[in-house]
């Protein structure tokens, strides 16, 4: 603030929650229902005070669901959702540190042939591409398993940008100096380069869990087994009935649990998330 | 392409370290891409037995059929609507933080936890909130005499999902803007308020055009987000209903595919959209490399 003026002061908070407010109107909304009973939701307007049935409603969904209509329990979708986006944070690490490795610190025919292979997959999101790719991992026989929810998905090209972008800025002279200590390129990397990315791996592995527990149509295509259900596309199976009987209750409970674990991720790694954030958009 | 000057010798090490990597940028993005294209050019008969290649019919059908050309323009509307609702409301939270001194990074944490939201959680959030039936925003509405139901009329369904995308999308905007104000130099500010000019004279003339780099790649992101990652919100609410009025593109090649009638169509509507993300994404970048001359 460059003058001192209290009026303004004022309207800048004023502005700012209502803005915190509006933002966190929906989620409110649907805590309440989660901590209301049935009777609630028959008629009129929902209420907009808590109500006695927490537990009773967040024990019902973790443990049996919402057995009429076939949906599994929520704690095994919330164990398939935490497999998931690890298998997808990890896997995308994994792969997208070694190639940034080989194309910064190797010179090798088709090098740059590869780097474009990479960018590419940027231009193919999966909704573009849906059905192509769906016969494939079906041909793969990986439809209903934990390889078919993840490994489709691990291949990246904005992870790969950041490991090579980073890898551009450390100095030479550490890789002269290995070499003159005899060390060979894996050592290099495992004893140098992988330390001195880490907060790196931190920020992403942050943005790509968050990316990975809250994939929606590529499990929605490959799972017609509930046991293999993830908890995001499992919500639209609960929702879908509720409008012909209304246990919002239970759906609600539903989305917080499945909103609950990213957003705990946000609010504790914020540092990390905000950087990870905006150097993946570089 | 810019590489070590030190480099490591060996010539077998790299294709090995880059196999896992290709394998998977080539079984499950370039193949599914190719057969996509491949496809569009064919059209099976009835039962499937054999197809014919016959060139570009299936794109002039498809850019003749009154159904698509209505999705084009719900797109373009919906991603249009998106765009400047989620960016104004961030750009306005953004400059309020950024001219607080000490509470800023308490709002900030206020305000960035949507972003883990994931989009179809996000959609049924917004949908239980505009229940016809028990939902506390048609009972606000009918306050005002406005009879809401997204299940019957075009225009509240696509407001619905336009609210929830652009919900979801205020965090990321708004980290965007913030950083980008942070980035403007305070000399030019407290030239200008010597100057006489107030805040918002300021805001008008110095800050805003000093922040076009932030607002134009946000412009394109948002677009981008609208267009393809708000499947989730549509899908699970209002699945491109009621008759067709939420129907992106990216909906309309899963329903049509879902569906299986027309292989060679779905495979042309997945090409044109396959071409409108290159050339965003070429957009992007150059906007990038611009943008380093800064």
């Amino acid at each position: 603030m460059v003058e001192n003026r209290p009026f303004l002061t004022f309207l800048t908070h004023l502005t700012l929650i209502l803005g915190v407010l509006i933002v966190a109107f929906p989620v409110y909304v649907a805590f309440i229902a989660s901590t209301r009973g049935e009777a609630d939701f028959l008629s009129g307007v929902m209420p907009l005070m808590p109500g006695p049935h927490t537990l009773e409603n967040y024990s019902i969904m973790l443990e049996s669901g919402m057995t009429s209509y076939g949906a599994p329990p929520i704690a095994p979708m919330m164990f398939n959702s935490l497999v998931m986006a690890l298998s997808i944070a990890i896997g995308k690490i994994a792969i997208s540190i070694l190639s940034a490795y080989a194309i910064v610190y190797f010179r090798f025919p088709f090098r740059m042939l590869a780097f474009w292979a990479i960018f590419v997959t940027l231009m193919l999101p999966v909704e573009v591409r849906i059905f192509p790719t769906f016969e494939v991992v079906a041909n793969l026989g990986m439809l209903n398993s934990y390889a078919g929810l993840s490994i489709p998905l691990i291949a990246s090209a904005t992870a790969t940008f950041l490991f090579r972008q980073f890898f551009l800025t450390v100095p030479d002279e550490l890789v002269e100096a290995a070499r003159v200590d005899g060390a060979g390129p894996l050592k290099f990397f495992r004893d140098i380069l992988l330390p001195l990315s880490r907060t790196n791996i931190a920020a992403l592995f942050v943005i790509l869990f968050i990316y990975g527990w809250n994939q929606y149509l590529w499990p929605l295509l490959i799972t017609t087994d509930t046991q293999y259900y993830t908890i995001v596309m499992g919500i639209k199976r609960m929702a879908v009935v509720a409008d012909a009987d209304p246990k919002w209750n239970l759906v609600m409970a539903a989305v917080i649990l499945a909103a609950l674990p990213p957003v705990l991720v946000i609010l504790f790694m914020q540092r990390l998330f905000i950087k990870g954030l905006v150097e993946t958009e570089k | 392409m810019q590489a070590k000057r030190t480099i490591f010798p060996n010539k077998f090490l790299p294709y090995l370290l880059l196999a896992p990597q290709l394998l998977i940028t080539i079984v499950f993005f370039l193949w599914p891409a190719g057969q996509a294209l491949w496809t569009s050019f064919l059209r099976e008969d009835a039962f499937g037995f054999k197809s014919t290649f016959v060139w570009f019919e299936n794109y002039i059908q498809l850019f003749e059929d009154p159904a698509y050309l209505n999705s084009v323009w719900i797109t373009a509307v919906f991603a249009l609507a998106v765009t400047l609702l989620s960016m104004s409301v961030s750009l306005l939270m953004a400059v309020s933080v950024n001219s607080l001194i000490r509470s800023g990074k308490a709002y900030t944490t206020l305000l960035v936890w949507p972003y883990a939201v994931a989009p179809a959680v996000a959609g049924i959030l917004w949908w239980f909130m505009f229940n016809p039936s028990i939902g506390i925003l048609p009972y606000m509405l009918a306050g005002f005499g406005i009879n809401w139901n997204h299940r019957v009329d075009s225009t509240d369904a696509l407001i619905l999902v336009v609210l929830a995308a652009a919900w979801k999308q205020i965090s990321y905007n708004f980290l965007f803007f913030l950083a980008g104000l942070q980035s403007i130099p305070h000399s030019l500010i407290e030239a200008a308020a010597i100057d006489g000019a107030g805040p918002f004279k300021r805001f008008r003339t110095i800050v805003f055009p000093l922040l076009s780099p932030t607002t134009f790649f946000l412009l394109v992101v948002n677009i981008v987000y609208a267009m393809f990652d708000t499947f989730a919100i549509i899908h699970a609410t209002t699945e491109g209903g009621p008759s067709g009025s939420t129907t992106i593109l990216v909906y309309k090649v899963y329903a049509d595919g879902q569906l299986g009638l027309n292989l060679g169509s779905s495979a042309a509507q997945s090409v044109v959209l396959m071409a409108i993300v290159v050339v965003l994404t070429v957009i992007q970048f150059r906007w990038i490399e611009r943008r380093v001359q800064y």
